[in-house]
Parts: structure tokens; sequence; C-alpha cells
């Protein structure tokens, strides 16, 4: 039996649209991570913009294809994507120089959401590379600052060295409109801040437990123990945001890869309401 | 109601093959019924049968000459609407670099569909829903989709693995096809009822030269219908939904992850199961290159990668995520069971685990609880 002609597929949505690297940044030593800010190949509509939290499915041609966050949005239009070389894409990434095309489609996903944090404190919980797609966050924040209370970030990395973007980390370190709160988990010689878990800055308060909205974003069980946290200082639940990862592939709910429960990360997150993601940190391999 | 003759099957494969369409139907091939292109009633498994249990699927010999007389095979007609291999698009390389997308496959033809079993019809409507009913559309599965015409043939002999009953989705095919046959066969008659189900199935239909049923006809076709329904082997608890979302820590899936191969074959023979990987396949110049979406499984230990390992490691995790994911998130995702009862994934189960069996287990353990 037939089924209705079939609506407008925009093809932008599955096929990679050529886009070019404007600029890499590497602020790790390690150059495990690196950032591109994206630019759409001549000839190529931009699109939607994204919000903070969406991502893209960027993709390597011969190579294949990644979701990853977006970390910035530059005034002009630039989408700014900070990657870390762990896996074949990414490594293949890597190598990649300003000038380079690559393929993006998007954006997909959930947003963070900074409506509902207006005129409350805002605390951003960061793990790790997970800095990366609440960067946008703070920068939206900052430029509308009057709209938040306080402003906390907590920012967790394994060691001194693996600190990314350090010269903006400097910058908000030196404003007194954010409290930016940073621990690593090993310390160096050098080092002359704190070492520990990043719930312990959670727990240094700051922040009105009847009126913040916290985002939090790293490692599953960080974000755990950081939920747990921000609950025991009195911030209820519904107003905690994860970001959850899971392998994502279509990234429109068609492949099945990225399910929690009846949920696909691709379509339904990857930003929840921690209540709603709670059954996924208690049991496990959900 | 209407009836013809079995010859007059024949007529409608070859009136729909000179109308343009690629006439797909049952076919024995390897020991099995599986869906193929038929050319008239000689292609179709005439005087066969098929016998099914868990782990067990043998074809026999049928005492008489019916047409649609065993119940599924391995097939389903995903195979056709969500093709195990399918190239999204090629891509070429361009001089600066840049690079240019067309579609990986040329328009699919028009395609008639023989003999579908309403638990088949009933897969059909879930996978609408997963590659049509969501914000973005499947491009191809809309355009393999859009003008298939669909004869169904109601189930007569459901099979010892067969549940659709209790999971309304049959024997009796109600919605979806053009054009529904219930074939009587016994020692001094055989026949078919034709019912069109759309103003496509009533033009194929008239063009058969049907003559009216007679009240006996009717009946022997109402017997049918009536009696089928008992002729299930297996049974799905009704509240399997609700089993299963209490069931998420249960000990059973450690038990079934003992016996379960994590083999995919249920994933396989699933007729709405939908996971899928794309790879890419570039040629040796690095100039072109392919994007080709592939069948994939939640038993695979890759399905669930991320960096730092596999997140459902355990077997019986993938195992939970399937049958959870079948009999109760699909619900809140698609708003409908992702199980249309075929009993295909306990047939051809290498060590006979019966989905029916394990949510009663579950349920079982359930109720001694309270």
């Amino acid at each position: 039996m037939a089924t209705d002609a079939a609506a407008t597929l925009p093809d932008q949505v599955m096929a990679p649209q050529p886009w070019r690297i404007y600029s890499v940044h590497r602020d790790v030593a390690s150059n495990e991570v690196f950032s591109w800010e994206l630019r759409p190949a001549p000839g190529v509509e931009p699109g939607t913009l994204p919000a903070p939290g969406q991502f893209n499915m960027l993709y390597l041609f011969g190579v294949g294809e990644v979701p990853i966050s977006v970390s910035a949005i530059t005034d002009d239009g630039g989408i700014v994507h900070t990657i870390r070389a762990v896996g074949s894409v990414t490594r293949a990434m890597q190598d990649l120089e300003a000038g380079a095309v690559v393929g993006l489609r998007g954006p997909f996903g959930t947003a963070w959401p900074l409506e509902q944090a207006r005129g409350r404190d805002l605390v951003l919980v960061a793990g790790g590379i997970g800095l990366a797609p609440l960067r946008p966050v703070i920068h939206a924040a900052l430029e509308r600052r009057a709209d938040f209370g306080r402003v906390v970030v907590c920012y967790g990395a394994r060691a001194p060295g693996d600190m990314i973007f350090r010269d903006e980390l400097d910058a908000w370190a030196a404003r007194d409109d954010l409290d930016l709160r940073v621990t690593v988990d090993r310390g160096t010689a050098a080092w002359r801040g704190d070492v520990g878990v990043v719930t312990q800055l959670i727990d240094r308060g700051g922040f009105d437990r009847r009126n913040t909205l916290a985002m939090v974003c790293g490692p599953e069980v960080m974000m755990r123990f950081a939920a747990s946290s921000l609950e025991r200082r009195g911030v209820k639940p519904e107003d905690i945001f994860v970001s959850m990862e899971r392998n994502m592939r279509c990234a429109v709910g068609f492949c099945g890869h990225c399910q929690i429960g009846a949920h696909f990360v691709c379509r339904d997150g990857p930003v929840f309401p921690y209540p709603v993601m709670e059954p996924a940190f208690r049991i496990r391999e959900l | 109601m209407h009836v013809i003759a079995p010859q007059a099957v024949d007529t409608l494969i070859r009136l729909l093959a000179g109308d343009g369409y690629e006439v797909v139907g049952p076919t024995r091939r390897d020991g099995a019924i599986v869906y193929d292109r038929v050319q008239g009633l000689d292609d179709l498994p005439v005087g066969w049968g098929d016998e099914h249990a868990p782990g067990h699927y043998r074809l026999r010999e049928r005492d008489d000459a019916a047409l649609f007389g065993y119940v599924v095979g391995p097939h389903s007609w995903k195979k056709y609407l969500f093709p195990p291999q399918e190239t999204l698009f090629r891509l070429t390389r361009q001089p600066d670099g840049s690079f240019v997308t067309e579609p990986g496959e040329p328009a699919p033809p028009r395609r008639a569909f023989i003999g579908m079993r309403a638990c088949e019809l009933a897969a059909i409507a879930v996978q609408d829903r997963v590659f049509l009913g969501q914000a973005v559309q499947d491009r191809g599965y809309a355009a393999r989709r859009q003008d298939v015409f669909m004869v169904a043939a109601h189930c007569a002999e459901p099979g010892g693995t067969c549940f659709c009953a209790s999971m309304d989705t049959g024997p009796r095919a109600r919605e979806g096809f053009d054009l529904a046959l219930t074939e009587v066969v016994d020692a001094t008659q055989h026949f078919l009822v034709a019912e069109a189900g759309s103003e496509a199935g009533r033009a194929v239909l008239d063009r058969l030269e049907p003559r009216p049923a007679t009240d006996a006809e009717h009946a022997a076709a109402e017997r049918v219908w009536a009696e089928a329904p008992e002729k299930m082997g297996r049974q799905m608890p009704a509240d399997a939904r609700e089993v299963l979302n209490r069931a998420f820590e249960h000990p059973r899936w450690e038990e079934t992850a003992e016996r379960c191969l994590s083999c995919s074959n249920c994933t396989l023979v699933c007729p709405t199961c939908f996971c899928s990987q794309v790879e890419e396949v570039p040629d040796l110049e690095g100039q072109r290159t392919e994007r080709v979406r592939r069948w994939d499984s939640c038993f695979n230990q890759e399905h669930s990668h991320l960096v730092g390992g596999a997140h459902r490691d355990s077997v019986a995790a993938r195992y939970r995520q399937w049958i959870t994911h079948k009999l109760a998130t699909w619900h809140d995702q698609f708003d409908t069971s992702g199980c249309v009862g075929c009993g295909r994934c306990i047939t051809w189960c290498p060590v006979g685990i019966d989905i029916t069996e394990e949510v009663t287990a579950v349920r079982r353990d359930a109720e001694g609880q309270r």
C-alpha cells in the first residue's frame, strides 16, 4: 500500500557538507586535544547555528564520521569544535591544518537550558574534555552577565598539562564576576592549585541552594558524584543537567546505537535533566 | 468477498509484472522459504509447509497443493524496504580539497510483495514509525516504501513459535494491504477468497475476473480465520512491557547470557530491528569514497563502542537491551511494541532462546516477590 508522498528530506541532515578549517588551535602540550574553527566552504549554506550543548557530525573524507560538541560560536558564524584524538577518525583529524576541508552535518540534539538559568545562580561542573561543551555556556553567560546571579565554574583535569583552554582559564580566573575553581587529579612541582576530585569544588558552596541551575559534563562517574554533591548542597535534582556520551552514528534516531533505556542520546539528548538519566548512572551497562 | 482459483495467483503475478512491478514472493531455496523475485505460480512453494520450534526449522511436504501452506521463513520484507546493505552517498574529492556528494543508490524499482503475513504487515507499520515517523525521514526507506503493492495471505496455520494473536497483530491481516487472500484447501476443494484493501487492489482484483463467494465458501474462509488463532504455538504475556520495565536488574539476564551466543541471528531475522552502522568505503586512490549503511545488531560488542571500551560489554547487558527495547522501551519511543509475534527470533536462535519464555520467567519471579 502506498504511503503519503515523502516529506521534503533535507539532504543536509544526512549528507556531510563541505566546511573549511579556518584555524587550528592546539592548546594542550600532548597535542591530544585540538580545536578547529570551521566555516562553510564556498557555495555551502551555513544552515542553523548550533546552540550551546548541541553537536555536529564531523566527517573526514575517506575515513569516517564522529559526533563532536560545539565548543564556541564566533560572532561572525564560525563554529568551533574541540576534539580529543582517541579513535581512528579523530587521530586522522589531528593532522589537518587550516585550509583543509572536512564534512559537517548538524546541529543535532538538545541544548543546555540557559534560559532556565536566567535570574538564578549558574553552576557549571566540567571534567576533562567536558569543559568544551560547557564553554559556549560560559561565553553566553559572560555576554549577558546581568541575566544571571553568581556564575561558578568548577573544572577538574587529570593534570595541569591536560587542562584545555589555558588562555581563557587565565582570563576567567582574573574576572571578579566569575568564580572559577580548578582542580587536578595529580599535581606537578609547579602546580599551586587544588589537587583532588571536582566534587570538592562543589562542596565549597558559594551559590544559592534554592535558586541554582547546574550543568554537568564529564566522565559518567564524575557526573554521578557531581550530581550527588549538588543534591547534598540542596540543589533540586530537576535543576541539574547532564550531557551524556554514547556511540552516536546517525544523529537522528535511526541507527539505534546511542540508546539509554527509552532515550536516543542523539535525539533526546545529549543534554538531559539529571532525574531522567539517574537510572543510567545506577544500572550497570544500561 | 470474491473467489479466485489458485491458478489466478499466476495471473496476478504476471499481471503485476506487466504493470511494471518487480514481483517478489515466497520461493523454496536452500531448504527454506525465502523471498525473492517470482515470475509465476511455479516459483511459489506449492505443496510445502514448515515446522517451527525453538532453534528448529524444517520444510515438510504437505499432502495438498497449498500455495501459502507455510508460516514464515528467515527472510522478511525488511530486506527490500531497509536492505542489509545500502550505499547512502558517493563522494568525490575536488581539486580544491573539497568534495561533492551524490546519492548512493539509483531510484528503487516499484515492487509488489506477494504472500505477506499479518505479522509482516504489522512489522512494516512499526518500521514506518522509525523511518518515516520521526522529525527526519529516511530518504531511501521512503522511496522504497512509497509505491509497494501489497498482497497479503492470511495465516491459516500458524506455527510452533508464533504468538501474533497475543501481540494483536494477526493471524488475520486487518489493514495495510492492497489485496488479501484467504486460502481454503482440503480434500475436496482449493480456492482463495480475495478482499481488496485499497482502490489499487480493487482494480487489480477486477482484472482477475473473480466470482462472488458463495455462502459456503464464505463460511469456509471464516472457519480459517476463526481456527488460526487457536494454532499458535506460543503466547506473550499481555503485561510484558510492565514486567520488563521493572526487570532491568533481574538476575535472569545473567542466566540467559550463559546460553546466548550473542550471534545476532535474532536481530537479523527480526522484521522490525532497525540498528545500522555506516562504513566508509574509499577507493585506493583516495579520490572517491562511499558511505555504506549495513545492518548492525545490539548483540555486537562494537554496537555500544565508546572511548574506553564497549558500554554494554557483557552478553547479559546486550540481551537485556534487546528484549527490553523490543517489548518495553519501544513503546516509549514509537508508541507501539517493537515485537509483532512472528516467532522468527525463537525459531532461528541456535540455542532456542524463547522471548516469550524469558518474559514469562521474569514475570513469575516478580509475582513470587509480591
